[in-house]
C-alpha cells in the first residue's frame, strides 16, 4: 500500500512551497510523524512529519524546487501500521524490518503470502487483509467505517474478535483525534510541527478534519460526562452529516383511510392479538411496498460503489429516557401487515426495557422516525449511516384542506424524507414519497 | 400429565393414528405377535386385528414394495424396518419407486418407514448406524429424526398424515432413557421445523437425535465457564429448517454441527456449505464439526466410545471456538 507525500498548505493564502531540505533517502525506512522533509514558504519554514510509516521510495520533487500545495513530492510504501502506535498488539503482516529490494516493488496484500483464509474482500477496505478477523468482523468493519488496523485484537492469536471490534466502536469517540476511527487515507501531519508558527490552520488534505475546538465558555457552568450512548449518537450524527449530502423533502399525505381503517378494526385487532394497533406499522408497509418499487432507497455507498441490499431490514426509531435507539425489523419485505405490527410491538417493548440484542439494532437499510409523535409537525432527520434515506413521520391532524375547490377537514400527516444525493436524485425522491402516499391515501391490505 | 418414555410416546402416537384412520395399518418384521423388537407395536396386534398389523417375511425389500403398493391403492401403511441398518435391503424400493412415484406420475405415496437407529448401545456395526443421509440424498423423500418423547409422538402423528414417503429413523439408545410429560389425546409437531432446545449467545451447536443430549450436557458445563451455548434440533432433516440454522448462526456467530452419523458426506457437511453460503458475513470464527468417525460403527465398547462424539468432544471444541 503506498501513500502519497504532498506539499501541504501551510497559510490559508499560501499557494506553493519549496522543498529546502530531504531528511531520508529513497530506500530508507521512516516512521510515522517522524521528520521527513523540510520547506519554506513565504510564510514560515516548517519540519514536515511523514504521513505514514514505510519505506521512501520515490522523491519526485527535488531541493530546493518549488511546487504548488498538494503536489504529490514523495511516495512511501508501507503497509499501513504505526509503527509508534501504542499496543500494537494487532497481529498484522507488518512492520517487517524494511529491505530495499522488496520495498522498490509494488507492495502484496499480505494475505496472499501468509495464506490468510480470505482473499480480496471486495469492497472491504484494503487495510483489512493484513489484520487476522473474520467475515463478521469485517463486515462490521464496513458497516462502521472501522480501520482494521486501528483495532486491537484479543482473539486467538491476536485475531480482531466480534467484541474487539464492537468494543472499538463504542470507545471510538472517545479516543484521541490521532488515532482516526475511520478507513481514511492517513491523516495529515498532525500539530508536532515543530517550528514556531502559533496557530497554523489545519492543513487541507485529509477529507476529514475534526472540528476546531470551540472558544472556551468562561460563566459558571455543570459539567456532565456524556453517557456512552450520548457519545455514540453525537459521532454518528456529525458522521453522517459529514458523509451524506443531505437533501430533504417532504409530502402532505391525507391519513383519512388509514384512520378509518385503524378505528374500524383496532379493537378486533387488539382482541386477537394482545396489543394495540399504532399506525407505525401503516408506515411501515407503506415504506417497503414503495421501496420494491424504488430499490435505490435500500443502498448503501461504498466508494464508488452503490450496493444494492436485498434484504429490507427497517429501522424504527425508539425515543428512551436519554437518548434513542433503532432496533431492525429484519426482511420487513416478507412480513405482512400483522408481522410487522408484531415485530414493531415486540422491539420497542425490548428498547424501552433494555433486553435489545446486538443483533437487533444491527443491519439496517432503511429508517423510519417520528418527530410527529412528541407533537412535530415534520422533521428533518439525520440519515442513518451507512443507508441513503430516512423517513420522518409528521403528527397526524386534521386540518382544512381544499377538496374539489371546497374546505373539507381531512386528517393529514406531513411526511419528510431526508436522502442521500449522492446516489438518489430529487426526482427519485419524490417518487419514493409519491408512491407512499399512494399507498397511505388508498389503504387496501387487510390488518386482521 | 402422563409421563411417557420415547418408546412408548411412539406406541401412543401410532396407536392413535391408527384409531383415528382405518387405513392406517403396520408391517413389518415380528410387529404383531412380538409386539416388536423393541415392543413399539406391543399390544397392537390385539386391539385392531391381523388385517392391519402384519407380521411379514424377512424381507425388506418386500416389505417396502408392499406398502409402496398398499398406498398406491389408497392406504397409509407404516413399515417398520427392525433395524434401520437393514433399510439398505430394502433401498431400491425406496429411492427408485416410493421417492420418484410422485414426481413420476403424480400419485401421492403416503408410507412411513420407522425403525431404531444409532449406537452407543454395544451393537456394533449392523445395529448402529446413522444412515440417514442416504435417504436425505434423494429427492421426493422426507426424513425425520425426533429427539424428545413429545416429539416422537408429534411427529410420527404428522409422518402418518403426511402424503409422502417419509423416513422415520428413530434412536434406540432413547427409546428407554428419557422420559417426559407428554400430553394425551392429538396434537401434532410440525414437519420441517427446528427446535431451539436451548437458548444461547457465544456458540450455536445444530444437531439432531441422541446428539441433542450430548449437547445439552456440553452447555450446561460450559455455563459454568461462562460459554454460553445455543443447542438447535434439526427434528427433520429433509426438508430441513434453512432459516433456523441461519438464525442461530446469524445470533451467535460462531457454530458447531454435531451429528454421530460418520464425518464424510455427513448433515455437518451440508449445513457447513448452506451457512458458508448464505451467513459468511456472519461467521466471526471457522465452522466446526464434530461427528461419528468415518468407519463402521465399532462393537468393542472402547472402540464404541472413541468413534461417537460425546460431551467431552463438545466441551473442548466449544471452549477452542469461543476463545479464537
Amino acid at each position: 500500500m503506498s501513500t502519497n507525500v504532498i506539499m501541504p498548505q501551510m497559510g490559508e493564502s499560501v499557494a506553493e512551497g519549496t522543498i529546502t531540505k530531504w531528511l531520508r533517502k529513497v530506500g530508507e525506512p521512516i516512521g510515522r510523524d517522524e521528520p521527513l522533509f523540510e520547506i519554506s514558504t513565504d510564510k514560515v519554514d516548517a519540519e514536515i512529519p511523514s504521513p505514514a510509516a514505510g519505506i521512501l521510495s520515490q522523491i519526485l520533487v527535488k531541493e530546493n524546487e518549488t511546487v504548488a500545495v498538494n503536489t504529490v513530492v514523495a511516495v512511501i510504501d508501507g503497509e499501513g501500521a504505526a509503527t509508534g502506535a501504542p499496543a500494537q498488539q494487532v497481529e498484522a503482516k507488518v512492520s517487517t524490518p524494511p529491505e530495499v529490494p522488496e520495498a522498490a516493488e509494488p507492495p502484496t496484500p499480505a494475505a496472499a503470502e501468509g495464506g490468510e483464509i480470505e482473499a480480496e474482500g471486495g469492497s472491504a477496505a484494503p487495510e483489512s487483509e493484513e489484520v487476522r478477523s473474520s467475515p463478521l468482523v469485517r463486515r462490521i468493519a464496513r458497516e462502521y467505517q472501522v480501520d482494521l488496523t486501528q483495532v486491537r485484537g484479543t482473539g486467538s492469536g491476536g485475531r480482531i474478535s466480534k467484541k474487539d471490534i464492537l468494543d472499538y466502536v463504542e470507545q471510538r469517540q472517545s479516543a484521541a483525534a490521532s488515532r482516526t476511527g475511520a478507513a481514511q487515507p492517513p491523516s495529515a501531519p498532525a500539530a508536532s510541527i515543530s517550528p514556531p508558527a502559533a496557530s497554523l490552520p489545519s492543513p487541507t488534505p485529509a477529507p476529514v478534519q475534526p472540528a476546531p475546538a470551540p472558544p472556551a465558555f468562561t460563566g459558571p457552568a455543570q459539567v456532565v460526562q456524556m453517557t456512552p450512548m450520548r457519545r455514540q449518537i453525537a459521532e454518528h450524527m456529525v458522521g453522517s452529516k459529514r458523509t451524506s449530502a443531505h437533501v430533504y423533502t417532504v409530502f402532505e399525505v391525507e391519513m383519512s383511510k388509514v384512520v378509518e381503517t385503524r378505528e374500524r378494526q383496532r379493537d378486533e385487532f387488539e382482541r386477537r392479538n394482545g396489543f394495540k394497533l399504532t399506525y407505525t406499522p401503516f408506515f411501515v408497509r407503506a415504506a417497503v411496498e414503495a421501496i420494491r418499487d424504488i430499490p435505490v432507497i435500500n443502498s448503501s455507498v461504498d466508494a464508488m460503489n452503490i450496493i444494492y441490499k436485498r434484504d429490507v431490514n427497517v429501522g424504527i426509531a425508539v425515543a428512551l429516557e436519554a437518548g434513542l435507539i433503532v432496533p431492525v425489523i429484519k426482511r420487513a419485505d416478507e412480513k405482512n401487515f400483522l408481522g410487522i405490527a408484531r415485530a414493531v410491538q415486540d422491539l420497542a417493548e425490548r428498547a424501552r426495557t433494555k433486553r435489545l440484542s446486538v443483533d437487533d439494532v444491527q443491519g439496517g437499510t432503511f429508517t423510519i422516525t417520528n418527530p410527529g409523535s412528541f407533537g412535530g409537525l415534520f422533521g428533518l432527520p439525520i440519515i442513518n449511516q451507512p443507508q441513503v434515506a430516512i423517513l420522518g413521520v409528521g403528527a397526524i391532524e386534521k386540518r382544512p384542506v381544499v377538496r374539489d375547490d371546497a374546505i373539507a377537514i381531512r386528517s393529514m400527516a406531513y411526511l419528510s424524507l431526508s436522502y442521500d444525493h449522492r446516489v438518489i436524485d430529487g426526482a427519485v425522491a419524490e417518487k419514493f414519497l409519491s408512491r407512499i402516499k399512494q399507498i397511505l391515501e388508498n389503504w387496501s391490505e387487510p390488518v386482521l | 400429565m402422563p409421563v411417557l418414555t420415547y418408546v412408548e410416546a411412539i406406541r401412543q402416537g401410532i396407536w392413535e393414528e391408527m384409531e383415528r384412520d382405518p387405513s392406517v395399518f403396520l408391517l413389518g418384521e415380528d410387529v404383531g405377535v412380538l409386539g416388536g423388537a423393541f415392543k413399539v407395536t406391543d399390544g397392537m396386534l390385539e386391539k385392531f386385528g391381523a388385517e392391519r398389523v402384519i407380521d411379514t417375511p424377512i424381507s425388506e425389500s418386500a416389505i417396502v414394495g408392499a406398502a409402496v403398493g398398499a398406498a398406491l391403492m389408497g392406504m397409509r401403511p407404516v413399515a417398520e424396518m427392525q433395524f434401520m441398518d437393514f433399510i439398505a435391503c430394502g433401498f431400491d424400493q425406496i429411492v427408485n419407486m416410493a421417492a420418484k412415484m410422485h414426481y413420476r406420475w403424480g400419485p401421492a405415496l403416503p408410507i412411513v418407514i420407522r425403525g431404531p437407529s444409532g449406537a452407543g448401545v454395544h451393537g456394533g456395526p449392523y445395529h448402529s448406524q446413522s444412515n440417514e443421509m442416504w435417504f436425505v440424498h434423494t429427492p421426493g423423500l422426507k426424513v425425520i429424526m425426533p429427539a424428545t418423547a413429545y416429539d416422537a409422538k408429534g411427529l410420527i402423528k404428522s409422518a402418518i398424515r403426511d402424503d409422502n414417503p417419509v423416513i422415520f429413523y428413530e434412536h434406540k439408545f432413547l427409546y428407554r432413557r428419557i422420559k417426559e410429560e407428554v400430553p394425551e389425546g392429538d396434537y401434532v409437531v410440525p414437519l420441517g421445523k427446528a427446535a431451539v432446545r436451548r437458548e444461547g449467545k457465544d456458540v450455536a451447536i445444530i444437531t439432531y437425535g441422541a446428539m441433542v443430549w450430548t449437547a445439552l450436557e456440553a452447555a450446561g458445563e460450559l455455563e459454568k465457564e461462562g460459554i454460553s451455548l445455543e443447542v438447535v434440533d434439526l427434528r427433520t432433516l429433509l426438508p430441513y429448517d434453512e432459516e433456523a440454522v441461519l438464525g442461530s448462526v446469524r445470533k451467535c456467530n460462531k457454530v458447531i454441527l454435531l451429528h454421530e452419523g460418520t464425518r464424510t458426506g455427513g448433515m455437518a457437511g451440508e449445513l457447513a456449505a448452506l451457512i458458508a453460503e448464505r451467513a459468511f458475513e456472519d461467521l466471526d470464527g471457522p465452522i466446526v464439526r464434530i461427528t461419528g468417525l468415518d468407519t463402521p460403527v465399532p462393537f468393542s465398547p472402547p472402540l464404541e466410545e472413541y468413534f461417537l462424539p460425546n460431551a467431552r468432544k463438545v466441551i473442548e471444541a466449544a471452549r477452542k471456538l469461543a476463545r479464537y
